[in-house]
């Protein structure tokens, strides 16, 4: 009965539409984009939204494309073909006459554009365009929505707009004046069962005139999407904590071998996490004026190249400055703070002091919504490489000839030389090895974090503290430091804040490692000792 | 001893008969270290005046002559060095330094040897020196301004005040919390966060920015976030979806410098609030933006705000020095004070008798190729206010260089000195 009811109304709407057609209010709106002031800019869009001519969903979409040229008093439409299109009549315009000018978006004409083509793209035959218009009507609530709103529910084949269209209607329902009761309960339950933090606003904001027993309803669903929030707000927190001890094992994982391995307090690790960074920055730009189509590869053919950079800077370090000053740590450390300062000083002065865009390819982009929270896609791809580059150090570590002299040199070197080790030669590799790897994950701290020289003092302090608390020399002591601080530091922050969670956090290692100053896995037996 | 004060004469006097020859300007910007990625440009805009005024037939007869120090984002550096240029160079003005920490570092430097600084950027006020000119916003022309946008235009009622921890964010925040309640915000719609230097990850801030938005009143976040950290902070933004339309940012501390970093495009419609942008539709500013291109011989080349301050700073100081017909510090401080010189979006700024100046406030919306588009701006120029008018400390505190005399005068117990 509401439904037909609905669709007689939308009818009438219809009909009101077309004679309004001829009566020319789409015509007359037109000039007022010329005008170039916001609010009669939003006007225009509101009269030409319900004007019903059929150019005007061409129209708002140009404006919000940044296509809507006006000139000497004409609105164009630039379609994205490139031909100029005028408005008022849709004639293709041939000649230029004078200079044209976009019209001037702000963020008040920008929502009302997105009402504006909730309301005009519902009955779209695109199904992710229907989408976007559902949410845009649930976001701006427009009443006059609410017949097209009913049309696109009854005829909709897909459930997830479907979904989406209705809790568009509940949220309309909800705040509309003259709702039935009826109407509104319903609308209650729709947006229990969305139950995320919009719905649970809307659920708090109940218009004056609501019954009781609406309120009632409204109270009790809000509770249930409260407890379910709570519960995703943890599982967030715990993922958050997860991506962010993923970004400290990267920064880590290479000084785990350096530092945690050979013993060389390396000050300029950050710089080879830097090197990296930039050399992803160079493949970019190289892709960019070479082969464009590459690009979605780009961080992947990056890996290596930031690896072999990076790496050979490792070596030429070992050879010329650090295999001087083995078992003088105090030395190493001032040699490779010093390295650090001139790595960061030439990168500035060959690429500038300002940062460097990388940009993120578009498989990167975006969320992925899982329940009440969004997981977003660099930060998942992050985690998961961060864990691959951890299984690959492990399995180089365990299984290759190389691991193997690396371990035996570690652990006893005169023992390995006078097993016929060349024990200067695998230094130099296990320290190209662990530069190597501080470069590819350069190329990962690229995606968030600014491309500038600075980019490695940043994690420097970090990646000693998730090495040392981790267990010196311990590859898995490692990652659960790393993932032990991160989760606790993102479990912190929301509580304490990010500057006294950093403290907190901070203060628990230096009473950790006073009690077991070997960190979380210490080695044991002669290694130790030597 | 003997010959190393003989030296020290001999240096003295080769620096006198330098000096007769040409008139010194200090340049104390940091050409390494964290703050380069600013400070570089400002560097290369004061070479640029120095020379354009060098080719007017420079002042008062003699040829300018910069001479550039780094003090590498140091904050102790940044007063030996301050020291330096005075002393040694026998520089006549210095314009330098971009931090508040830099600034106040090099305070008693200025003070002790009575020279002149010019500092260009915008910061958080409460503060007048008789040696210092600020020639960039100070809250009143900067934060408030923002803020009343925002609640008129976009009809804002709950706020995020969000900043990096140090005493520009502290304070601009702590004043514009005040001047919230005192227009009727209540506390619970008011959310205040703070991060570390150099804050890389954002997760956790933008999903509680997120939550907290989304109690059915209309959100913006007032960012006074330091540079280097924004990238980070937008690109976590923009993954997680957060829209200009939907939770506006406006930021402080963000230009077209800082953008030069950033894939600007899912930032589109987030706000800044600045006395100049690049993209200001003036004559002055198209000569000056072309005369910047040429001389850095880079088409590229962005133009931001302190920029501007530097370039109304230095015709200032030029035309005071013509008034005053030497670089006599005591003498151009007096002169100084009423100066007009034209800005670059088409005023004329003045400098006041508390040693700030006048400006216009623009709020711009970023575009998509990186710049501002101006969507508001102040009728007039604005007076920068040493004291802030909404801080129970400051409220009754004036700074007058020119009939009283003193940088923090109070008008109730009519004394000099709080």
């Amino acid at each position: 009965m509401i439904v037909l009811r609905n669709i007689t109304r939308a009818l009438v709407l219809l009909i009101g539409m077309a004679s309004a057609v001829l009566a020319g209010p789409y015509e007359d709106a037109l000039p007022n984009f010329a005008n170039d002031s916001y609010a009669e800019t939003e006007a225009a869009i509101g009269a030409v939204a319900v004007s019903g001519n059929p150019l005007s969903i061409d129209v708002v979409e140009a404006l919000r494309d940044g296509r809507l040229l006006v000139g000497a008093g004409q609105v164009f439409v630039r379609r994205t073909s490139g031909e100029l299109v005028n408005a008022a009549t849709g004639q293709v315009w041939g000649d230029q006459t004078g200079e044209l000018k976009p019209v001037r978006v702000n963020n008040r004409v920008r929502r009302a554009v997105e009402a504006a083509l909730g309301s005009l793209t519902l009955l779209s035959s695109d199904a992710t365009k229907r989408l976007e218009a559902a949410r845009a009507v649930f976001r701006s609530r427009d009443e006059t929505a609410l017949p097209t709103l009913e049309k696109a529910i009854a005829q909709e084949g897909q459930s997830r707009v479907r979904n989406v269209l209705e809790s568009a209607r509940a949220a309309i329902l909800l705040s509309k004046q003259d709702a039935l009761p009826m109407q509104r309960l319903s609308a209650v339950e729709t947006l229990r069962n969305r139950g995320d933090q919009e719905a649970l606003a809307l659920l708090s904001n109940l218009p004056s005139n609501a019954t009781s027993e609406v309120v009632a309803a409204a109270g009790k669903a809000a509770d249930g999407i409260r407890a379910r929030l709570a519960f995703w707000e943890a599982v967030q927190n715990v993922w958050y904590g997860i991506s962010l001890g993923s970004v400290l094992l990267l920064a880590a994982i290479g000084l785990a071998i350096t530092f945690g391995t050979m013993g060389v307090i390396n000050m300029a690790h950050g710089e080879m996490v830097m090197l990296g960074a930039y050399t992803t920055f160079m493949v970019q730009e190289f892709i960019r004026s070479q082969a464009p189509s590459l690009f979605g590869g780009s961080l992947l053919i990056a890996l290596p190249l930031a690896f072999l950079v990076a790496g050979s800077v490792g070596v030429l370090l070992e050879r010329t400055v650090i295999r001087f000053l083995y078992g003088r740590s105090l030395e190493t450390l001032l040699a490779t703070w010093g390295i650090s300062l001139i790595l960061q000083q030439s990168v500035r002065t060959i690429f500038g002091p300002t940062n460097r865009e990388v940009s993120t390819p578009a498989w990167m982009n975006g969320a992925l919504d899982v329940g009440a929270t969004s997981l977003t896609y660099n930060r998942i791809a992050i985690v998961v490489f961060a864990f691959a580059v951890f299984a690959i150090l492990l399995l180089v570590l365990r299984y290759t000839s190389l691991g193997l002299y690396v371990r035996a040199v570690t652990q006893n070197r005169r023992m390995a030389g006078s097993m016929g080790i060349r024990t200067s030669r695998i230094d130099a590799l296990a320290f190209g090895l662990g530069s190597g790897v501080a470069g590819i994950a350069g190329v990962a701290l690229s995606q968030i974090d600014n491309v500038s020289p600075n980019l490695g003092q940043g994690y420097i302090i970090d990646s000693f503290m998730v090495v040392v608390f981790g267990g010196v020399g311990n590859l898995w002591g490692t990652l659960v430091g790393a993932m032990t601080l991160g989760i606790a530091n993102k479990l912190l922050e929301p509580y304490a804040g990010a500057v006294l969670g950093k403290i907190v956090l901070l203060i628990a290692i230096i009473v950790f490692i006073q009690r077991r100053p070997r960190g979380l896995f210490a080695l044991k037996g002669r290694a130790v000792e030597a | 001893m003997a010959l190393a004060a003989a030296a020290l004469v001999s240096g003295a006097t080769a620096e006198a008969a330098k000096a007769e020859e040409t008139i010194k300007v200090g340049v104390l910007h940091s050409l390494s270290g964290t703050m380069a990625i600013s400070e570089t440009t400002l560097k290369d805009v004061m070479l640029m005046l120095v020379e354009e005024q060098n080719r007017k037939g420079g002042l008062l007869g003699k040829k300018l002559e910069a001479v550039v120090v780094d003090p590498a984002s140091n904050w102790p550096l940044f007063a030996e060095k301050a020291r330096e240029l005075v002393s040694q160079h026998k520089v006549s003005a210095v314009f330098g330094a971009w931090t508040s920490v830099s600034r106040k570092s090099v305070l008693p430097v200025f003070k002790e040897l009575n020279s002149i600084l010019f500092y260009p950027v915008q910061y958080e006020g409460e503060e007048s020196e008789r040696n210092v000119f600020y020639t960039g916003a100070a809250p009143n022309q900067q934060a408030i301004p923002a803020v009343d946008y925002l609640a008129k235009e976009e009809k804002v009622e709950r706020w995020v005040l969000a900043g990096t921890d140090y005493v520009y964010p502290r304070t601009t925040n702590k004043i514009l919390e005040a001047y919230l309640k005192s227009k009727g915000v209540k506390a619970e719609d008011i959310m205040i966060s703070y991060t570390p230097f150099g804050h890389s990850d954002w997760q956790t801030i933008v999903a509680s920015i997120k939550k907290f938005g989304a109690s059915g009143k209309k959100t913006a976040v007032v960012s006074t976030i330091n540079g280097d950290a924004n990238v980070p902070f937008y690109k976590e933004l923009a993954n997680q979806g957060v829209k200009a339309t939907d939770i506006p940012i406006v930021a402080f501390s963000v230009g077209e410098e800082e953008l030069a970093g950033i894939d600007t495009r899912p930032l589109v419609g987030h706000l800044a609030a600045w006395n100049y942008f690049q993209s200001v539709d003036t004559p002055e500013n198209k000569a000056f933006i072309e005369k910047w291109k040429a001389y850095t011989k880079n088409p590229k080349r962005v133009s931001n705000d302190p920029m501007e301050a530097h370039v109304i700073g230095f015709k200032m100081w030029v035309k005071a020095v013509e008034k005053a017909g030497t670089t006599e510090p005591d003498k151009v401080i007096d002169a100084i004070v009423g100066i007009k010189v034209p800005n670059l979006t088409g005023g004329v700024s003045e400098m006041l008798p508390n040693h700030h100046i006048t400006k216009p406030v623009l709020i711009g919306e970023i575009k998509e190729d990186g710049q501002f588009d101006t969507v508001w701006q102040t009728d007039d120029l604005v007076a920068g206010d040493a004291w802030s008018k909404h801080l129970d400390g400051s409220k009754d505190l004036i700074a007058d260089w020119q009939t009283l005399k003193c940088g923090n005068y109070n008008t109730v117990t009519k004394k000099c000195g709080s």
